[in-house]
């Protein structure tokens, strides 16, 4: 492998590992603010993929479908919180497991009760459909740069929001210590509310902005939640930051172990996991 | 406790003893009425297919296609009615024997029909020979399932996977093309395909100069497309279905290969996927038993019939479901609707000439279709048939004893 193809494989690993980082931070935030483990937020991924597909069909445009379905997300989100995610704070983290994943059944159901069985695809808007020339014969999507750039500013966007602004710092105190926080006044279940609805959203707009290059079909969500948990658990339940690292980390492990070691692609990142907890067993970082 | 005394109790006990009484009578009179029918009772017919995940839709056609057959004879096949049995298979080879076991044991069919994913088929194979339950296989292309593992009892009216991909050799040798890549997933189908491919492409004297593999069902090409830029082969082979053929037509388009490399494929890499892909698809060649554009008059038949009744386009799984329904036809009119005389039924369909909108077609003795395979070109978001690119071709059957 020369020297071009080298950088065109990082440039891979990083734009895999950046869509990644979106979908496996929302899943992170609320394990580590909320202590909820959310079995259930592969089917969030996969409700915007569909949500941006029947949206995009009747508009023709998928900018103006992820702008119209973002609201619809939040709004599911703050509702799942308040009917079902709001019981089980105080419970063990075993029924929190049970309930997300009955969860998981229902959202299939309703999927192909909905939008049915079927594979489909979703256009890529006009203006980000090209190609970049790299070499003689492989061009890069201008899409998917589209989507690692996109993927990047979120993630500033939640540095920001986390670390300068007052609601990151109640976000902060309330996964520290949940009481206090209530007893100086801050209405908690308000927070929390809309802390689930932002990671619900951080699925959904993965997967909407994910669809053009992925297509829409069935089980797509438990593909991306298997390796969603990986992210989460090299870097470190709750942190964000972690969840940015390891996502790349994996990313880079899984395009360069399917070209280097095409034998145990498979594995890789499983076997980076492994690698990860011997050394660091709460993952790279701890809280926040 | 005081209020409840005897007169109570008795009463409630002999309403309890005049329910359950009613309620057993009620469940042995269907098997009574059933025995008292004698050789009138349904057929039994097991369906073993994927509903749900990335092959539903395959399941869904294959269903199709076969009902399709039964409605065409007025619902009856050798004079019996057939009562269906549905298990979702959810392509999932660990649940493979459980789930061929509640067909077999549970709801004790007299026919299994089934299945989509060559791992399921495999797990079922087991079960299916020690029961030696008859089976009709309209889909799974596991080489095994006719080769190693073959048995009087098992049938298949779809293809084996070298079929699909042998005759790329000779259509590429055509083209000028020396060497190739091939690029699929790294399961039983993936391999047998690889393995399909590459006799045949080195028969005809080209070079496979490296075999790509993604674990399954992984979609993330990125990885191994700039791979194949950096190999610059004359010619890409790929084999992948569904979900996965869609993204990967796509991203071939994407990353600039699609003008450059030409890509070839055994059929499923563009069957039920056009629709999903735009123009990603256009100009892809492949090889299979079927093809748009046939215009025969059984084909143009069959496609008509299909859209009318499920306002779809029917694709190669549902003619295979259609050649299994047509295949247990033969097989009833042959012992007369007698699903007992399994030897006779068994008989009938290895004889039988099934004529398919695919084209007529017998079953070799290990009980594989011998077909012809065209090659097809997308155009217009079809699988254009452009020739037929190897006639009659029979697999091998490597490994059967029967």
């Amino acid at each position: 492998m020369d020297t071009a193809f080298f950088f065109i494989q990082l440039l891979n690993g990083l734009q895999y590992g950046l869509l990644l980082f979106l979908v496996a931070c929302g899943l992170t935030l609320i394990f580590g603010i909320m202590g909820i483990i959310n079995l259930a937020h592969g089917s969030f991924y996969m409700i915007g993929a569909y949500i941006a597909w029947s949206l995009a069909s009747m508009t023709g445009n998928l900018l103006l479908a992820i702008l119209l379905g973002i609201p619809l997300t939040v709004l599911l989100g703050m509702l799942l919180e308040a009917l079902l995610f709001r019981h089980l704070y105080a419970r063990d983290h075993l029924y929190q497991v049970l309930m997300t994943y009955g969860l998981i059944l229902v959202f299939e159901e309703l999927r192909s009760i909905v939008w049915g069985d079927d594979v489909h695809g979703v256009a890529v808007p006009g203006m980000l459909s090209g190609s970049i020339p790299l070499t003689d014969n492989l061009s890069y999507p201008v899409y998917r740069l589209a989507i690692s750039g996109v993927c990047l500013m979120l993630a500033g966007g939640l540095y920001w929001l986390i670390q300068k602004t007052r609601l990151g710092m109640m976000i902060r105190a309330g996964s520290t210590n949940r009481e206090m926080v209530q007893a100086l006044g801050i209405n908690i279940k308000l927070l929390y509310t809309l802390i689930f609805a932002l990671g619900v959203a951080l699925a959904a707009f993965a997967g909407m902005i994910a669809a053009p290059v992925s297509s829409v079909y069935p089980n797509m969500g438990a593909q991306v939640l298997i390796i969603c948990f990986v992210v989460v658990v090299i870097g470190g339940i709750g942190s964000v930051w972690g969840a940015l690292l390891a996502s790349l980390l994996i990313g880079l492990t899984d395009t360069f172990g399917k070209v280097l070691l095409p034998e145990y692609a498979g594995v890789s990142t499983y076997l980076l996991m492994a690698l990860v907890l011997l050394w660091r067993p709460e993952g790279l970082f701890k809280r926040i | 406790m005081s209020d409840y005394n005897r007169r109570d109790f008795l009463k409630s006990s002999a309403a309890l003893a005049a329910f359950s009484g009613v309620s057993a009578a009620g469940t042995l009179l269907p098997a009574a009425m059933a025995r008292a029918q004698g050789a009138s009772a349904k057929v039994r017919v097991g369906l073993m297919l994927p509903y749900t995940g990335t092959f539903a839709q395959l399941g869904v056609a294959i269903e199709n296609g076969f009902r399709l057959a039964l409605a065409e004879r007025g619902g009856k096949f050798g004079g019996r009615e057939l009562e269906f049995f549905k298990v979702d298979d959810e392509s999932d080879p660990p649940k493979a024997p459980e789930n061929a076991n509640k067909l077999v044991q549970r709801d004790k069919v007299d026919v299994v029909v089934g299945t989509v994913h060559s791992g399921v088929a495999m797990g079922m194979a087991k079960v299916i020979r020690e029961s030696g339950t008859l089976w009709i296989n309209p889909n799974a292309g596991a080489d095994e399932v006719t080769g190693v593992l073959c048995a009087p009892n098992i049938f298949r009216t779809s293809f084996s996977n070298w079929q699909t991909t042998h005759a790329l050799g000779k259509v590429l040798k055509a083209k000028g093309h020396k060497n190739a890549v091939f690029i699929t997933w790294k399961y039983a189908a993936g391999e047998q395909m690889m393995a399909g491919f590459k006799e045949g492409f080195e028969k005809e004297g080209g070079k496979l100069t490296k075999e790509l593999y993604l674990p399954f069902p992984q979609v993330e090409f990125q990885a191994l497309l700039t791979e194949i830029a950096s190999i610059k082969p004359d010619a890409v082979v790929a084999f992948f279905a569904g979900g996965g053929a869609a993204k990967f037509l796509k991203d071939y388009q994407a990353a600039g290969l699609k003008g450059k490399i030409p890509l070839y494929g055994s059929g499923f890499l563009t069957d039920g996927v056009l629709e999903a892909v735009g123009d990603a698809g256009e100009g892809v060649e492949t090889t299979l038993h079927y093809a748009d554009g046939l215009d025969t008059k059984k084909d143009n038949a069959f496609r008509l019939a299909y859209a009318k009744t499920y306002k779809l386009q029917p694709d190669v799984y549902a003619v295979q479901g259609y050649d299994a329904g047509q295949l247990l036809a033969a097989g009833l009119d042959g012992v007369k609707g007698n699903v007992g005389d399994k030897a006779g039924m068994i008989k009938a369909m290895e004889a039988a000439k099934i004529d398919s909108p695919r084209g007529q077609w017998t079953l070799s003795k290990s009980h594989n279709p011998v077909q012809d395979m065209y090659l097809r070109k997308v155009v217009g978001k079809q699988n254009k048939v452009m020739g037929v690119a190897w006639k009659a071709l029979a697999d091998p059957a490597r490994g059967c004893k029967a």
